[in-house]
C-alpha cells in the first residue's frame, strides 16, 4: 500500500522549544557512574520514571569532557523526553547539565549527593520526580506536520541481504522524507572506507564536502595509527563475515544504501551536534550500534530506523529503534526483534518503492505511539562515546 | 520465476546467494535488480545464505566489483560459479 507523504502527519508531543517528540518520558539523568545507584533508586520509588545508567563522567577532561556533557544534555533535551531529574556526586558539573537541558524550558532540576548522601538525595529527588511524572501524564499528543519528525539512521550486524535489502529499503524512504523536508541523519565514519567518494560526491556544497573529507581522513589517521592487522572481524565484524561480507568496502557499500539515491549530504556534525535545519546531516561517528544510537538521539532524533542482516537486537531508552530486516532466516529465527520484514525484496516479491513504503507506514505508526519490537523487549542500551583516556 | 542470488547491477563480478541450501551443481538464476534481469549459471560449491558467488571468471589479483564499485582484490583465481569471501578475497585498504 502507498504511503501520500504529502498529507501525512503524525500524533506527537509539542514540548516548549517547538520540537515535537513521539515518546513522553521522564528521565532519571545521572551526571557520572557514583550516581547510578541514586538515580535507579528514584526510577524504582517512581513508576513511570526511567533511569539512564552508565559508566563514566568522573576525570574526563577536554573535547572527550565536553563531549560527555554534550551528550547528557542532549539526552535531557530530546523531545521524546517530558522533564529530567539530574543526579550528580557534586553540584557543580550536575548544574552544569541542569542548565544546558533548561534552555529548552522543559522542568529540569538537579541534586548533588555530597554533603547528603544517597538517601537523601534519592528523598528529594523523588519528590521531584513524582511532581514531573504526573505532570507529564496529563501531557496530550496533537497532529503535528511530517517535517517536524526527525529521523536518523544506522545499520547493524549487517550482512549481504542488508545491502541488497533493508539498506536500500532506508533508502527508499529517505528518498521519499528529503522530498518533504525532513531532517535526518546517517553516520559511522569508518564504515564508509571504500565508498566515502561516493558521499563526498553527494555533499552539497565543497565547504561541506571538504569537511567531510576531513572528517573521514582523521577517523583514518585512527584506525591506521592503532591497527594491528587488516582490522578483519573488527571491520567487517565476525558476525558480518559469517553473514557473507568480505570486505570493509563490500559492507561500506551496502552501508552507503541508507541514504538512497535522491538525497544530498546538506551538512556534517560532530558527535552529539543538533542539527540547524532540515535536510540530511553526516555526523562523525562510531560505527557501534549503540554509541551511534545514543549520539543520535543526544542530537535531538526521535525516530530511528535501524536495518540489519544477522539479526543485531540493539534499543535506546529514549529512542525509538525500528528494526528492518531482509534475511529470510532472520526474520524466522528472530522474528520477535524485527519491525519490518522486507525478505520479500530477496524473493523479488516485493518492489524497493513498496519496502520503502512499508517502512515509512510502520514509522508513522511507530511516532503515533506504537512501541517498537525494542521497546517492547526493554532494550535501552544508553553507551557514551569516550574519545580517549581520563585524566 | 523463483530467484537463487541477487546482483546489484550490471558488470557486477559478484551475486549474492538469497536461499539457503545452495550446494555444488545446483543449477541457479539470479535476478540483476537494476536492469530486472535474470542471468543462470551453475554453482561450483556449496554456498551458504547471503555468501556469494563469482558470476565471471576472475585471475589472481582482479579487482571483484559489487554494486559497480571496486570491494577488493582476490588472492586466487575463482571460476563463474564459484564460491567467493575472505579465503580468496581481501580488502585493498588498512
Amino acid at each position: 500500500m502507498g504511503v501520500d507523504l504529502s498529507k501525512a502527519t503524525f500524533r506527537g508531543y509539542l514540548r516548549e522549544n517547538g520540537r515535537v517528540g513521539v515518546r513522553n518520558y521522564v528521565i532519571i539523568l545521572p551526571v557520572d557512574d557514583l550516581s547510578n545507584a541514586a538515580a535507579e533508586a528514584v526510577a524504582h520509588n517512581i513508576k513511570g520514571a526511567l533511569a539512564l545508567p552508565h559508566p563514566y563522567g568522573r576525570l574526563q577532561f577536554g573535547a572527550d569532557l565536553e563531549l560527555h556533557f554534550r551528550t547528557l544534555i542532549g539526552t535531557g533535551c530530546n523531545p521524546n523526553v517530558a522533564a529530567v531529574v539530574v543526579i550528580g556526586i557534586e553540584d557543580g558539573w550536575t548544574q552544569r547539565v541542569v542548565s544546558g537541558i533548561a534552555a529548552t524550558g522543559k522542568p529540569v532540576c538537579g541534586f548533588g549527593i555530597e554533603g547528603h548522601g544517597d538517601h537523601e538525595t534519592i528523598r528529594r529527588a523523588s519528590h521531584a520526580a513524582r511532581e514531573y511524572v504526573q505532570w507529564a501524564s496529563e501531557k496530550q499528543r496533537e497532529e503535528r506536520p511530517l517535517a517536524d519528525l526527525w529521523v536518523s539512521t544506522k545499520c547493524g550486524e549487517s550482512d549481504t541481504t542488508s545491502g541488497c535489502g533493508a539498506n536500500p529499503t532506508v533508502g527508499n524512504a529517505f528518498d521519499k522524507l528529503y522530498a518533504h523536508g525532513v531532517t535526518l541523519l546517517f553516520g559511522e565514519t569508518t564504515e564508509l572506507t571504500g565508498g566515502e567518494h561516493l558521499v563526498a560526491n553527494l555533499c552539497r556544497t565543497p565547504e561541506v564536502r571538504a569537511q567531510f573529507q576531513a572528517m573521514f581522513d582523521r577517523y583514518q589517521e585512527i584506525v591506521q595509527r592503532h591497527k594491528t592487522s587488516d582490522l578483519s572481524e573488527s571491520q567487517p565484524t565476525k558476525g558480518n563475515i559469517a553473514g557473507g561480507l568480505t570486505t570493509i568496502e563490500e559492507k561500506a557499500l551496502g552501508n552507503i544504501q541508507k541514504i538512497g539515491k535522491k538525497c544530498l549530504v546538506d551538512g556534517v556534525l560532530d558527535k552529539a551536534e543538533i542539527p540547524t535545519g532540515p535536510g540530511l546531516w553526516f555526523m562523525d561517528s562510531s560505527s557501534a550500534a549503540a554509541e551511534m544510537v545514543t549520539l543520535c538521539a543526544a542530537a535531538g532524533f526521535a525516530v530511528h530506523f535501524f536495518p540489519t542482516g544477522q539479526g543485531n537486537v540493539i534499543g535506546n531508552p529514549i529512542l525509538p529503534v525500528i528494526k528492518i530486516c531482509a534475511n529470510p532466516r532472520t526474520v524466522r529465527t528472530m522474528a520477535e526483534h524485527v519491525d519490518v520484514d522486507v525478505s520479500g525484496l530477496l524473493r523479488r516479491e516485493m518492489t524497493p518503492d513498496e519496502a520503502g513504503d512499508a517502512l515509512l507506514s510502520m514509522m508513522l505508526r511507530t511516532a503515533d505511539g506504537r512501541l517498537t519490537a525494542a521497546e517492547a523487549l526493554g532494550h535501552r542500551e544508553f553507551v557514551l562515546t569516550r574519545l580517549y583516556e581520563s585524566a | 520465476m523463483s530467484i537463487q542470488f541477487v546482483v546489484h547491477e550490471e558488470g557486477d563480478s559478484v551475486g549474492v546467494v538469497v536461499v539457503e541450501g545452495v550446494k555444488a551443481g545446483d543449477h541457479l538464476a539470479g535476478w540483476i535488480m537494476e536492469e530486472d534481469r535474470i542471468l543462470e549459471i551453475k554453482a561450483l560449491d556449496d554456498i551458504p545464505l547471503g555468501h556469494k558467488l563469482a558470476i565471471c571468471d576472475l585471475a589472481d589479483n582482479a579487482t571483484v566489483i559489487k554494486y559497480g564499485v571496486d570491494i577488493g582484490r582476490t588472492i586466487a583465481p575463482i571460476q563463474a560459479g564459484g564460491y567467493l569471501h575472505v579465503h580468496n578475497v581481501k580488502t585493498k585498504r588498512w
